[in-house]
């Protein structure tokens, strides 16, 4: 029977299935369009807790890395509670649509990327802050040269925020509602097909998934090894 | 008609050096204490004393990256009323994560010609490594690097805090000459060094410091040959100073 299973799972994969891609797709989506927003985000923030000298700082950091360890389902719980109806954000009538997830997803992993960021500015400015003084670089000079000389660790941070948001399945589940044609994504619906017992479909899901992480791991490793090459770690 | 004549770097260019009590007190211990010294000449002003004196940090001072938490000082021009570009290279070298040649470029605030950057790093023997990544440099070439960083700023007034420690003696005369024909051209310099007799073939005066406090600031000739102190003597004798 499993022997069957796989052997179906690859068939789906091979014939490129209309529903499994249909499923990929829009995990894709959701997941780089919440990467996108966190980097957005995240990237200032980083960058500014780790080059501002203010009260309240470690205070600040402290709470990133908290909120770099927020269990998944909370954070859906957190977001549907928000979205639901009768939520304070009820009447834009999100829940239970990509951009729910999208949301979801957007709360979990910028504090991962802004933490991140602010480890390796934070880094960064001790070692360059004498220097840049020293030459009179302005402030936004600065910044992008802390931008530009961090492009390797920024790269693989980006990675490991798409890689959390990609496998992520808890909180997606909670606010998308794992809905066919709709906010089904490649972790929900793993989930639901393995319960019902269709392996096949899962299976098939499952080894796209694990490729699209084995991507990511790939190329966060090819940044590292080429960083490492020019000395830049 | 008159042509108004090329600037000359007469004695009046050349920027001055004046403190009044400077103190530095981190967290509870006293690093600087009381120094005041006034610094007029041309030329080399070398800063000698053993390790943990104060050496780098009273050039930090001097240079704005740390502020005093007594006393005040002054650099300026005999004549008044303008500021003076100055560069300092660090005793530990701060370089990009770039290419040697980028380093140099990133400091450049006067937009060089290409060729002219590549001139800087040949009078540092550095023509042939300028594309490499500077962080690969060896000690001795990163130190070499920052030395060319600084001069690239055109600065009036270089602090060097120990520009050759790590440096084979080829690398020392061709460093110590780039500085000399820069005190040709009218650039102060102020260098730490612990080599006895760099300092004996640069400096026109000498600053002695021990424990933070400036011990004594006398001309070279007078340093070398009959120091004021206790505390010099022993130093210049190899012996601890305590
Ligand atoms: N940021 C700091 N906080 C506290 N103490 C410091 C700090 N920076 C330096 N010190 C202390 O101040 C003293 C003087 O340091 P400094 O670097 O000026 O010594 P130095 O004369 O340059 O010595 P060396 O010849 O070893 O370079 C040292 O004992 C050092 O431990
Ligand atoms: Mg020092």
């Amino acid at each position: 029977m499993p022997d069957s299973a796989f052997l179906e799972a690859f068939g789906l994969i091979a014939t490129a299935n209309a529903d499994l891609y249909e499923i990929l797709w829009l995990s894709v989506q959701v997941s780089i369009t919440a990467l996108l927003i966190s980097v957005f985000l995240g990237f200032p923030i980083g960058t500014t807790l780790a080059i501002l000298d203010f009260r309240g700082k470690n205070l600040c950091t402290t709470l990133l890395n908290a909120l770099m360890g927020l269990p998944p389902v909370v954070v859906g719980l957190l977001v549907y509670l928000a979205l639901s109806r009768s939520g304070p954000f009820g009447v834009l009538g999100l829940l239970y649509t990509p951009t729910a997830m999208v949301i979801a997803q957007v709360v979990l992993i910028t504090p991962i990327i802004a933490a991140l960021t602010y480890q390796v500015m934070d880094d960064l400015h001790r070692e360059y802050r004498e220097l840049f003084l020293s030459l009179n670089i302005q402030l936004p000079k600065a910044i992008s040269t802390y931008l530009w000389d961090a492009r390797y660790s920024l790269i693989t941070t980006v990675l490991a925020g798409f890689g959390r948001a990609i496998s992520e399945v808890g909180a997606v589940m909670i606010v998308g509602g794992n809905i066919d044609h709709l906010t089904r994504v490649m972790t929900t619906a793993i989930a639901l097909e393995t319960s019902k017992g269709e392996l096949a479909i899962a299976l098939a899901l499952g080894v796209v998934l694990l490729t699209l992480a084995l991507i990511v791991n790939g190329l966060v490793t090819a940044v590292r090894t080429r960083a490492r090459k020019y000395g830049y770690t | 008609m008159v042509t108004p004549k090329a600037p000359t770097s007469n004695q009046s260019e050349i920027p001055c050096i004046g403190t009044m009590n400077l103190g530095l007190t981190i967290r509870g211990s006293t690093l600087l204490n009381d120094i005041s010294i006034q610094v007029t000449t041309p030329g080399v002003t070398m800063i000698l004393g053993p390790n943990g004196a104060g050496k780098s940090l009273l050039i930090k001072c001097l240079h704005g990256l740390i502020a005093p938490t007594r006393g005040r000082f002054e650099i300026g021009l005999h004549q008044r009323g303008k500021t003076i570009p100055q560069a300092m290279v660090f005793q530990k070298p701060v370089l990009l994560r770039r290419s040697v040649i980028d380093n140099l470029q990133f400091a450049d605030r006067h937009s060089h010609q290409r060729e002219a950057l590549e001139r800087a790093l040949e009078a540092v023997s550095l023509l042939e490594k300028k594309d490499q990544p500077a962080t690969q440099l060896s000690g001795g070439e990163q130190q070499r690097l920052s030395l060319a960083r600084a001069l690239i700023t055109k600065p009036k007034l270089l602090f060097l805090d120990e520009p050759t420690a790590s440096l084979d003696p080829a690398s020392v005369l061709i460093i110590e000459q780039l500085i000399k024909q820069a005190s040709q051209q009218g650039v102060k310099s102020v260098f730490i060094s612990h080599d006895i007799g760099q300092a004996k073939r640069l400096g026109s005066d000498v600053i002695f410091l021990n424990r933070g406090q400036v011990i004594e600031h006398t001309d070279a000739a007078t340093f070398f040959t009959n120091p004021h102190s206790r505390e010099a003597k022993a130093y210049l004798d190899g012996e601890i100073v305590l």
